[in-house]
């Protein structure tokens, strides 16, 4: 007995997903995670009030420090800008994936989404938290800690670069560590040996521009960070399907 | 068009302990499976192996409609599934849930044709409230509202009835008649009653 189908409203298989529908449906994902924290806003409070607890801290550790502005002091500033920029970040970067599998709305999503869509969400509502979060910390920590910016254009453009590596970097670990236990300590064991290379040229780079290097002296850091986020997200979005589904 | 499941010597378990194995059918357009066996048989397990959500240890499972072959996990857009650990997002309204998931399968719906499912499965004049405020029953009843929402040929109800009230029961009802006019519908149960709702009966565990 063959019976006739109604006719279906959306796009049955991924052969018919066009690129346009993937990236309306990562908008839908990003909207959705977004709304989502805004309203229960787990990751944002932890993210700043990791900042503003390290800006205080090493504010009040270092008042009566009286060194002179050198090459090490300016690396030490950048160091702690980034040490605080980077735990803060990883206390909410993980949220993303890890609420799906806690609230067991994964299979939901999975039914849904197209897996390269939710990749795409996740990943732009991570960058947004760290440009919230990068302009938070640097603000915090130009007042708090009388970081000097030299170069202001070249600071901002060390800061973008960085967040992007961390959330290209972090997003597909966010994804794999959203299965197992030990969540915490998995994504910090897993973003190390990733995060290091990219952190210390951020942080050279952000020493130079501290001090009065242009752009131009920062140009190679910038060079850097770049490839690396443009990498890691290539490689990203090819393996998140084999991540997603299993 | 017309939709066909098969399943071909399918074998799933959980590390050693086998839950069935060498499970062998065939369902077209129009007919109804109901799935039955204590707890612990496989039932829900074989819900989510046709639903894509889990690989079976060996065998093949495959839809074919409009002449092509589709593994489950291709199929997504064939398949409604309906189950107690289906979730969705406590944080949003009902409303914004809908809206989502017609979002990312990239239906082209007006707000009335999400009012009018709502209205279907019993949630009128609630879509607006969080999930988070919303009973069990209510609950279920959203997740029936998901897993129509693009009109699936193929409809995957573990537990279809569990913590809803009669007129609830009576909303599955109408919407396991209708589908059965065109599509399949699988449904796994430990129900006695919703044995009825089979054109073929397998027992898992015997």
């Amino acid at each position: 007995m063959e019976h006739e189908l109604p006719r279906s409203q959306g796009a049955t298989t991924p052969h018919e997903t066009s690129i346009r529908d993937i990236l309306a449906a990562a908008w839908a994902v990003f909207v959705k995670d977004l709304r989502t924290e805004l309203r229960t806003r787990y990751a944002i409070n932890a993210m700043v009030l990791f900042a503003a607890c390290t800006a205080v801290m090493v504010s009040v550790g270092t008042t009566f420090i009286g060194l002179r502005r050198t090459e090490e002091f300016l690396l030490i500033q950048s160091s702690l800008l980034w040490i605080a920029f980077l735990f803060a970040a990883i206390t909410g970067l993980s949220r993303g994936f890890v609420q799906e599998e806690e609230a067991r709305t994964m299979a939901a999503l999975r039914l849904a989404a197209p897996p390269i869509a939710v990749y795409l969400g996740k990943f732009l509502l991570n960058l947004v938290l760290l440009a919230l979060l990068g302009a938070i910390s640097s603000v915090l920590f130009i007042v708090l800690v009388r970081v000097q910016v030299g170069s202001p254009l070249a600071f901002m453009l060390m800061l973008a670069s960085g967040s992007l590596c961390l959330a290209s970097a972090t997003t597909i670990l966010a994804a794999i560590i959203s299965k197992a236990g030990f969540k915490s300590a998995l994504f910090a064991v897993l973003a190390f040996p990733l995060l290091v290379p990219p952190l210390i040229v951020a942080i050279q780079g952000t020493a130079v521009t501290l001090d009065n290097g242009g752009l131009g002296v920062a140009l190679g850091a910038l060079q850097f960070l770049g490839a690396y986020s443009v990498a890691t997200f290539v490689a990203s979005l090819m393996l998140f399907r084999f991540v997603w589904e299993e | 068009m017309s939709i066909t499941l098969r399943v071909e010597g399918v074998a799933a378990g959980y590390g050693a302990r086998s839950v069935f194995r060498d499970l062998s059918l065939e369902l077209r357009g129009g007919e109804t499976l109901v799935v039955s066996g204590q707890n612990g048989s496989g039932k829900s397990t074989f819900l989510r192996l046709l639903a894509g959500l889990q690989r079976p240890d060996s065998g093949r499972i495959a839809y074919e409609s409009g002449g092509i072959s589709y593994d489950p996990r291709e199929a997504t857009g064939l398949i409604g599934w309906v189950a107690p650990d289906l979730m969705l997002y406590r944080e949003l309204t009902a409303r914004e849930n809908l809206r989502f998931f017609a979002d990312v399968r990239r239906l082209r719906m007006a707000d009335a044709a999400i009012d009018a499912l709502l209205e279907r499965v019993g949630l009128g004049g609630r879509g607006d409230d969080r999930l988070s405020a919303y009973s069990s029953g209510m609950a279920q009843r959203l997740r029936y509202a998901y897993a129509l929402l693009h009109r699936p040929p193929v409809l995957l109800l573990d537990e279809p009835t569990v913590t809803l009230d009669e007129r609830g029961a009576a909303v599955v009802d109408a919407l396991i008649s209708e589908q059965r006019r065109y599509g399949i519908v699988v449904v796994a149960t430990n129900d006695p009653r919703e044995l009825r709702y089979g054109d073929i009966v397998l027992r898992l565990g015997e």
